[in-house]
Formats: C-alpha cells, sequence, structure tokens
C-alpha cells in the first residue's frame, strides 16, 4: 500500500500521462478481446473460453509475418485475416457441434482447444519467449505532452483500437448485416424460419470475434512478451470486463476496459499487491447491485 | 436404512481392498499411483457433486483443492498445530472461502457460473504466486512438511500414511455417498433438472447450492490436503485452471451419472497421462485431441454411454418379458 506515491503521482502532469497512456494500451486490449468475447456470447450464448488462444495465435502469426515482410502493417492485417479463417474453422468444425449441449461440453473443447494450441505454439514457434520489438515504422522519437513521454507506437495501438471498435460498432449498428445479427442473438430460428441462413452469420461473427483476438495479438507484440500460454491470463481479465460492462454491449466492453487498464496502470503505484483484489472488487460490487453489468441487456 | 447399510458395507469392503494392495507386495510405483488417485479421485468426486448432482459446472474447483493444500502445509510449518488440528482448520478455512465465493456466484447463471468461479480461482492462484514471502510464489512451499507423531500414528512412514490416506478417502467418499442419497441429494437433482419447481416447492434454491458448493469444496480441500501429505509441499499449480479442467474431464471420462464414475475417470486419465508421458513430451496435445474425439465422437463419457445402453436393455428385456406375460394371457383368455 502506497497511497501517497499515488497522490504525488496524480499531482505531477509527467506521471499522469504515463499512467493514462499505459492504462489505455491494456485497455485497449482486453477491450478488442472482451468485444469478441461479448459479441460471440451475445449471439451465439456460448461463452468462448478458448479466447485468448486466438490472441496468443495472433500475437505469433504478426510476429512471424513481420519478420517475413519487414512491414508491422502487414503483420496487423495478416493476422487478423489468418486469426479469423482459424475462427471459422474453429466454430464450423467444434463449436458448432456443442451448440445445443451443455455448458460441460462446450466447456470441454475450449479446454481441448487451449491445450492443443499451447502445445502447438511451442512445437512451431519453440517454448522460449519471443519478443519482435518496436517495428521498424514506429522508431520514432518519442512525443511529450505535460512533460510525459509517449511512444508514438501507444498512440498508434490507441488510435487503431478506437477505430476498430468504431468500424465493429458500425458494422452491427447500421448496415443490413448487423441487423441480422442482432435478430439472430435475439431469435436465431426465426431468423432463420425467415430465409436467412443463419449458420453463414454465426460463422462470421465467429470470425469476426477472432479477427478482434487476432488484432489485439498482433498490437500487443510490440509491447508484450511472447510466451505460450500468454492467453490465458488476459482472457481472465478480458472476462471481467465482460461481466463489468454487460454480456452482448460492445460499448459496455469499452467503458469497462478503460475501467480496469486505468485500474492496472494507477493501481500498480498506489496498491501493487492489490490490484488484482480491486479489480475483483470492482467486479462483485457490479455483480451485486447491477447483475446484468453497466451496458448490459437484461439476461434471457 | 438397508440401503445406508449396504453403502457403509461396501465403503469396508473398499477400505480393506486398498489396504490389501501393500499387503500383497504391490511395488512403492503402484501404492503412489493409488495414492495420487486418491487425492485426486477426491478433487473429481466432489467437483461432480456440482456439476453431476446440482448443475453447477464450476470450472474453478481446483481452488479449494489448492487452499486445502496450502492451509495445511503453512499450518504444519509454523508448528503450532497438530495433523489433525492443522487438517481441521485447513477444511475450516477452505469452507470459509468458499462461502465468499459461492456466496458471490450461486446466483448467477450457468454460462456466468462457469467463468466466475474461473475468474476467482485465477485471483487465487495469482495471489499464491505473488505472495512470496507466506506462500513461496512459483517455488512452492518449500522445506517439506512437518509430520509429527500424533496418537501414536507417524505419517513420516509411508505404509502408515498410505493407511490414514486410505482411511481418509473412504471416510469422504462415505460421505459424498451419504449426501447423495440424502434428502439433500434429492433436493439438489430437483434443483438441477428444474430450479423454478424446486423454488415453488418451497425450496432456497441460493442456499441449498450454497450448502453444496461449501461442502464440495471441504472435501476438495481434504484431496488438496492428502496431496500435501504425499508430495511433503504445496504447489501453485495445484490451483491452476489446468487442474480444474482435468478434474472436469476425469467426470466426463467417467460419467456424470454413475456415483463412482468420476473415481474410474480419474484413473483413466492418470493412466492416459503417465503412457502419453513416457511417449511424447507433448502431453497436452494429445489430451486435447482425445477429448476432442470424446467430446465430438460421443457427446458424453463413455462410461455413461455404456450405462445408457446397459439401462435400455434392461428396459428391453423387461418389456420383453411383459409382452410375453401379456400374450401367454391373451391366449389364456382365447383359450
Amino acid at each position: 500500500m502506497d497511497l501517497d506515491a499515488l497522490m504525488r503521482c496524480l499531482g505531477t502532469g509527467s506521471c499522469v500521462v504515463t499512467q493514462l497512456t499505459s492504462g489505455m494500451i491494456i485497455g485497449m486490449l482486453l477491450f478488442l478481446i472482451a468485444s469478441g468475447v461479448t459479441l460471440i456470447f451475445g449471439v451465439l450464448n456460448v461463452i468462448n473460453f478458448a479466447h485468448g488462444s486466438l490472441y496468443m495465435l495472433g500475437a505469433y502469426i504478426a510476429l512471424t509475418f513481420y519478420q517475413a515482410t519487414g512491414s508491422y502493417f502487414v503483420a496487423v492485417v495478416g493476422a487478423a485475416l489468418a486469426v479469423g479463417l482459424l475462427g471459422i474453422l474453429f466454430e464450423r468444425f467444434l463449436m458448432s457441434k456443442v451448440y445445443g449441449s451443455n455448458v460441460l461440453m462446450q466447456l470441454l473443447v475450449c479446454y481441448a482447444v487451449v491445450l492443443i494450441t499451447d502445445d502447438l505454439v511451442k512445437i512451431i514457434w519453440g517454448p522460449r519467449v519471443l519478443s519482435m520489438g518496436m517495428p521498424a515504422e514506429f522508431r520514432l522519437p518519442p512525443l511529450r505532452f505535460l512533460g510525459g513521454v509517449v511512444p508514438p507506437y501507444y498512440l498508434f495501438m490507441i488510435g487503431a483500437a478506437i477505430a476498430t471498435g468504431l468500424v465493429l460498432w458500425l458494422v452491427i449498428a447500421g448496415t443490413r448485416f448487423g441487423k441480422v445479427v442482432r435478430a439472430a442473438a435475439v431469435n436465431g430460428p426465426m431468423v432463420s424460419a425467415l430465409g436467412i441462413r443463419v449458420n453463414l452469420y454465426y460463422a462470421a461473427v465467429f470470425a469476426i470475434g477472432s479477427g478482434l483476438a487476432g488484432i489485439a495479438g498482433a498490437l500487443a507484440a510490440p509491447v508484450r512478451s511472447l510466451t505460450p500460454g500468454m492467453g490465458f491470463s488476459i482472457l481472465i481479465e478480458s472476462f471481467i470486463v465482460t461481466v463489468i460492462g454487460g454480456m452482448g454491449s460492445i460499448v459496455g466492453a469499452f467503458v469497462a476496459a478503460i475501467i480496469i487498464g486505468m485500474t492496472r496502470s494507477f493501481g500498480s503505484i498506489g496498491f501493487p499487491l492489490f490490484v488484482d483484489g480491486v479489480m475483483f472488487l470492482i467486479m462483485a460490487l457490479v455483480l451485486i447491485f447491477k447483475p446484468s453489468g453497466l451496458f448490459g441487456r437484461v439476461q434471457r | 436404512m438397508n440401503r445406508r447399510w449396504r453403502d457403509l458395507g461396501l465403503a469396508g469392503l473398499g477400505l480393506v481392498a486398498l489396504l490389501l494392495v501393500p499387503v500383497f507386495g504391490a511395488p512403492p510405483a503402484i501404492r503412489d499411483f493409488i495414492m495420487f488417485g486418491m487425492a485426486y479421485g477426491l478433487l473429481a468426486m466432489s467437483l461432480n457433486l456440482l456439476i453431476g448432482y446440482t448443475g453447477l459446472v464450476s470450472f474453478g474447483h481446483a481452488m479449494f483443492f489448492a487452499s486445502g493444500a496450502y492451509a495445511f502445509g503453512l499450518a504444519m510449518q509454523s508448528g503450532k498445530f497438530s495433523i489433525p488440528a492443522a487438517f481441521a482448520l485447513a477444511i475450516l478455512f477452505t469452507a470459509a472461502l468458499a462461502l465468499v465465493v459461492g456466496a458471490i456466484c450461486v446466483r448467477l447463471n450457468e454460462i456466468y457460473f462457469a467463468f466466475l468461479t474461473l475468474a476467482f480461482q485465477m485471483l487465487f492462484y495469482n495471489v499464491i504466486l505473488g505472495w512470496v514471502s507466506f506462500t513461496g510464489g512459483d517455488q512452492g512451499l518449500m522445506g517439506g512438511i512437518p509430520r509429527p507423531k500424533f496418537l501414536g500414528i507417524d505419517l513420516a512412514d509411508r505404509m502408515q500414511l498410505y493407511v490414514f490416506c486410505s482411511v481418509a478417502f473412504i471416510v469422504c467418499i462415505a460421505l459424498l455417498r451419504q449426501i447423495v442419497t440424502s434428502p439433500f441429494g434429492y433436493t439438489l437433482r430437483l434443483i438441477r433438472d428444474n430450479q423454478e419447481r424446486a423454488a415453488f416447492l418451497g425450496i432456497n434454491v441460493p442456499m441449498v447450492k450454497l450448502a453444496c458448493f461449501v461442502m464440495s469444496a471441504c472435501i476438495a480441500a481434504v484431496g488438496g490436503i492428502l496431496l500435501s501429505l504425499f508430495v511433503s509441499g504445496a504447489y501453485p499449480n495445484f490451483g491452476f485452471w489446468t487442474t480444474s479442467g482435468e478434474a472436469i474431464f476425469m467426470i466426463m471420462l467417467g460419467g456424470s451419472n454413475v456415483f463412482l464414475g468420476p473415481l474410474v475417470g480419474t484413473v483413466i486419465l492418470r493412466l492416459l497421462n503417465d503412457i502419453a508421458v513416457s511417449y511424447t513430451t507433448h502431453t497436452d496435445l494429445v489430451l486435447g485431441i482425445v477429448i476432442l474425439a470424446l467430446v465430438l465422437g460421443l457427446r458424453k463419457g463413455p462410461l455413461d454411454l455404456l450405462a445408457e445402453r446397459w439401462e435400455n436393455r434392461r428396459q428391453a428385456k423387461a418389456q420383453a418379458v411383459r409382452d410375453a406375460a401379456d400374450k401367454d394371457a391373451q391366449k389364456g383368455r382365447d383359450a
């Protein structure tokens, strides 16, 4: 416990700027992952416990693309597409077989997929910790705000995440595709009865959710170390984000991700040992006072 | 009443069988296999009280397994407690932990319940990893767990430890049997099958679920204590999510509708693991593929499937006998 340090930090501009940006970095990664989880849950009513593995694959695939092409932008787009494709395979060949069965079977399928991908990553990329380093495009002098130092990559990352979120929101809220998806979330069989091939939409939603995890992985690669199993801890945090924000709500995921990101970054100064505890406390409070989450619909 | 005596008799027979294993000079490897099986068996059996009987799919059960092991180990290392006292303390601590976690989780629907238990487990795991001065962090509880003699029993002796664990194991299994055959156990099944109906009948559903959650956590804690006694330590991976995943898979392997199913699953999984380890370093890959094959191929536990087939055949036979009797009666009337 060092609340004095937190107070001192809040008094100086440079410290606030540094912590705000690092909080936003954490928050935006969580937002991208959580919005995939929440989208898949909202439409398909399954929790993808293997979502962290998709994030991990995104990071590793981005690393490979970057090393092969030397372009970070190609790496991000490549990772998003590749992981989206893997998401379709995962949905079509595994998850879709257990939609009707109980949670136990869904849990087991995800558990198996997590085990398999972790081991495959070890086989393909090796068990050692890898790092991408700062991409060539962003080896620029850092920017300064109020005496705080902000690497340009951080700004790019936050901007890219927000842009992705906006596009997602526009697609869901404003297009015909989004309308069908929202309708399928409320009543899939009815949508199917209207002559729409709802299975295609399910696969597409899974692909989008996976692609978001792939983008998150690619964006995380320059600032995180890559290890097999890196997906699991971030998965737990993204679950917390979805619970706080409300299942099925993308806006909720955004707000909750920023709350958790800031808790993490400012908490690491003020109460480093209790950061996890505070996150859980926030979640428990939300569950007790507003079980559907800050922006969630009431559970069906 | 009859049934209860029969179950007690079976429990006694089970204990005798367990104790006979070393008498017949089984190699230590087999004894160790059984000891590990007992610890993980209690984890899976207690989890099935939640999953199979109450329909609460918990993905965080290993948290209580670890809390039993750590509380017991830390109490023993403090040197202030005898083994029975530390045993009781570890169970009490786990019960308190389960009460808090359960109070938050039991009101939630199925999916929320699964991942909130998972999340609390990760919190617990991170506390173990982070609180290095107290728990030893990722090194686990170092320095071994002291085992002072009590009541003339010396658990430092491998054989006496085996007997002690067998007794504790059988007592827990008998307790579980008692729970599932009691009216409380039937209330659990009612909740699993139809919560609304249970509530209409005046059952306080969250309360019963919470009670079940705490009981099952306590039995998992005993499993953890046994494991900490065998390995003379406690390690963070006792409470890692993969341990919970394994426990769920044991239940699925053995079948959740057969009382001892999870125990069979434990044995199968441990054998599978031992075999896989001797052929490849990528045991997780093998395990994952086996799980997928079973889940997507059979869609239920192999033992559940067998039990179902057997039940179907029995019913078909009974039906055939009844049909034959009907026919005979018909003939009799015709004649």
